[in-house]
């Protein structure tokens, strides 16, 4: 009797995920960035080399298949197969850490500002603008001197620190709009305390728009870790960071552009397809574009 | 206007003394000093080193002391290159990096407005889509990986630059460095002025100017345009902490004696008056692009002048 008709659902979760796949360009990012993380999660195991053996035979050689160099070699005979995922996978997970790290503090932070308002709320964001109105590295600079060099908690840190700025905004802003709506009101009349109206009311409603803004956050991550490792303020060797070996790259570039090549175009690749899922998932939420 | 001129002014002096405050605490916390070197000084010649400086006096003297120097506008010595002061240094990096600096800036705007212009005049499905791409990859490259890239290409294959360095103030030794700064902030810049030129050409206004019979061209200069660049022109603030961010990476990759180094290296040497120095220098600029870009956009928009 009844005819199973597939309707498309048409709000939430659901329609957003067929906006998101129906998008060939997010569909094909999405593919690329898993087959990037596979590969850097695998890759060095198939490689016979390690990220610091030494090949003495071969002293920044082309990539070879008979050398089992499949993307060539450093000054140092390191193979750069092996030492390029390596980079992709501590970008990667420095970048998701510190992703994580400035959400928590800013949707905190934007969070407290918007539901207190008033006197306090214009200090916490007169911080923020003071802290906005500075070019980030000088304070990521000025914070990596606080710890040894090199000491990966000194980067989370300092990349944390700038993250969360834009974070703290966005939740502010949202939570503005929420404080007046009246389940609010309600929470409040029941007796409920500030920080459990927090929890239980303003931070749930605040998850779909911060979903949406930490995908794109993760690129500017792995943007700024890469900025300061190549600066030589970041991942330390032996160990690779993209950003290290794209600077090694360029001092080598005019007698092995492999060298420069082979990491950067793993950069490129890895921000373009960060870029356009965080944008493909922007339009799958934007109320305006339904 | 003044007022409100006046009034902002004081707010920037206020925010560099805060921004001067805290990055003198978190560098004075830091581990570490600028005396640490592989062969360890003898106690005596440490102390007597930490005496000249006047680092053996408790912080918040030090910190007053700064200040003081700071006001009848003394850097201080720089402590790992003890012949000369901060502000020789300074002053020896600075008009390359200004130069550098202020020549992104204008063939950012130029190629970037003119750029967006064309794509929301000219409109078709091609130009946009390949603009969009266009944009997309410039914006998404970072400095680090354009600047080596174009020295590969233009340097090193085709020799019709020179890939890095500084010789004779050769204006041909800047091309590449301020190509690579200015092309991150030309693509954001396209993309701003599209996307605000087709929303304003739609707004009622710029409509009755044209029902008004005046010409297409009076429509897009006194009418159309100064609303489109507001968003434009409130960018420029941004564009100024970016290029500046970037200074330091082209400066390294192209090899030009700026101050983008002494920033890094003043901040793994324990450089303390050197980094501060820079961290002064870089603040008051960012601070000032923004007051201009505020003054500007008041100027540009009606609806934001104080009486």
């Amino acid at each position: 009797m009844s005819e199973q008709v597939r309707i498309l659902p048409r709000c939430g979760w659901g329609e957003a995920k067929w906006r998101l796949l129906g998008n060939r360009l997010t569909a094909l990012a999405l593919l690329l960035i898993l087959l990037i993380a596979l590969l850097a999660l695998l890759g060095p195991l198939v490689s016979p080399w390690g990220y610091d053996t030494l090949d003495w035979q071969h002293l920044a050689g082309p990539p070879s298949l008979t050398a089992r160099h499949w993307f060539g070699t450093d000054r140092l005979g390191r193979d750069l197969f092996v030492r390029t995922l390596d980079g992709v996978r501590l970008s990667l997970a420095i970048s998701l850490i510190a992703s994580i790290m400035s959400l928590l503090i800013g949707v905190t932070f934007g969070a407290i500002a918007g539901l207190a308002g008033g006197r306090l709320d214009g200090w916490m964001m007169r911080c923020v603008d003071v802290l906005y109105s500075l070019p980030y590295l000088f304070i990521v600079i000025i914070l990596t001197t606080l710890f040894s060099r090199g000491s990966l908690a000194a980067l989370l840190v300092a990349l944390a620190a700038v993250g969360w700025l834009t974070t703290a905004r966005i939740v502010r802003a949202l939570t503005l709009a929420l404080r007046r709506r009246e389940f609010i009101e309600a929470a409040r009349a029941t007796g409920l305390s500030g920080p459990a109206i927090l929890l239980r009311h303003v931070v749930p409603n605040l998850l779909g728009p911060v979903a949406v803004y930490a995908t794109l956050i993760v690129p500017q991550m792995i943007l700024f870790e890469t900025f300061l490792s190549f600066l030589g303020l970041g991942v330390q060797e032996p160990h690779a960071s993209l950003g290290s070996l794209i600077y090694g790259g360029a001092q080598e570039m005019e007698s092995a552009p492999w060298m420069l090549l082979v990491p950067a175009l793993f950069l490129v690749v890895l921000l373009l397809c960060l870029n356009l899922i965080g944008d493909g998932l922007r339009d799958a939420f934007d109320p305006r574009e339904r | 206007m003044l007022n409100l001129a006046l009034r902002r002014i004081g707010g920037i002096l206020l925010t560099l003394l805060v921004i001067i405050s805290v990055s003198f605490a978190i560098i004075r916390l830091a581990p570490g000093g600028p005396f640490d070197q592989e062969q360890a000084l003898s106690a005596p010649v440490r102390a007597n080193l930490e005496r000249a400086y006047g680092l053996d006096r408790p912080l918040g003297v030090q910190y007053v002391r700064y200040l003081g120097a700071l006001a009848h506008g003394d850097f201080g010595p720089s402590l790992r290159q003890p012949d000369f002061s901060v502000s020789e240094l300074i002053a020896q990096g600075l008009p390359l990096s200004a130069t550098l600096g202020l020549a992104a800036i204008l063939v950012a705007a130029l190629s970037g407005i003119c750029a967006g212009l064309a794509a929301a005049l000219w409109r078709s499905r091609g130009a946009d889509l390949s603009l969009a791409a266009l944009t997309a990859l410039c914006i998404a490259l970072p400095s680090f990986v354009i600047g080596p890239l174009l020295a590969l290409v233009f340097g090193v294959k085709l020799h019709w630059l020179p890939v890095a360095g500084w010789q004779d103030h050769s204006a041909r030794y800047l091309v590449l460095p301020v190509v690579t700064l200015a092309l991150p902030v030309a693509a954001y810049l396209a993309r701003l002025t599209r996307a605000s030129l087709l929303e304003v050409l739609g707004a009622p206004f710029v409509r009755s100017a044209r029902a008004r019979g005046l010409g297409a061209a009076r429509v897009l200069w006194r009418h159309a345009l100064p609303p489109a660049l507001l968003p434009v022109v409130s960018y420029l603030g941004p564009a100024v902490a970016f290029i500046i961010t970037g200074s330091l990476v082209v400066e390294s990759v192209f090899g030009l004696p700026g101050t983008g180094r002494y920033l890094v290296q003043g901040a793994i040497d324990r450089d303390y008056p050197l980094v501060m120095g820079m961290v002064i220098v870089y603040g008051a600029l960012t601070l000032l692009f923004n007051l201009c870009a505020d003054l500007v956009c008041g100027w540009l928009d009606p609806r934001t002048r104080h009486e």
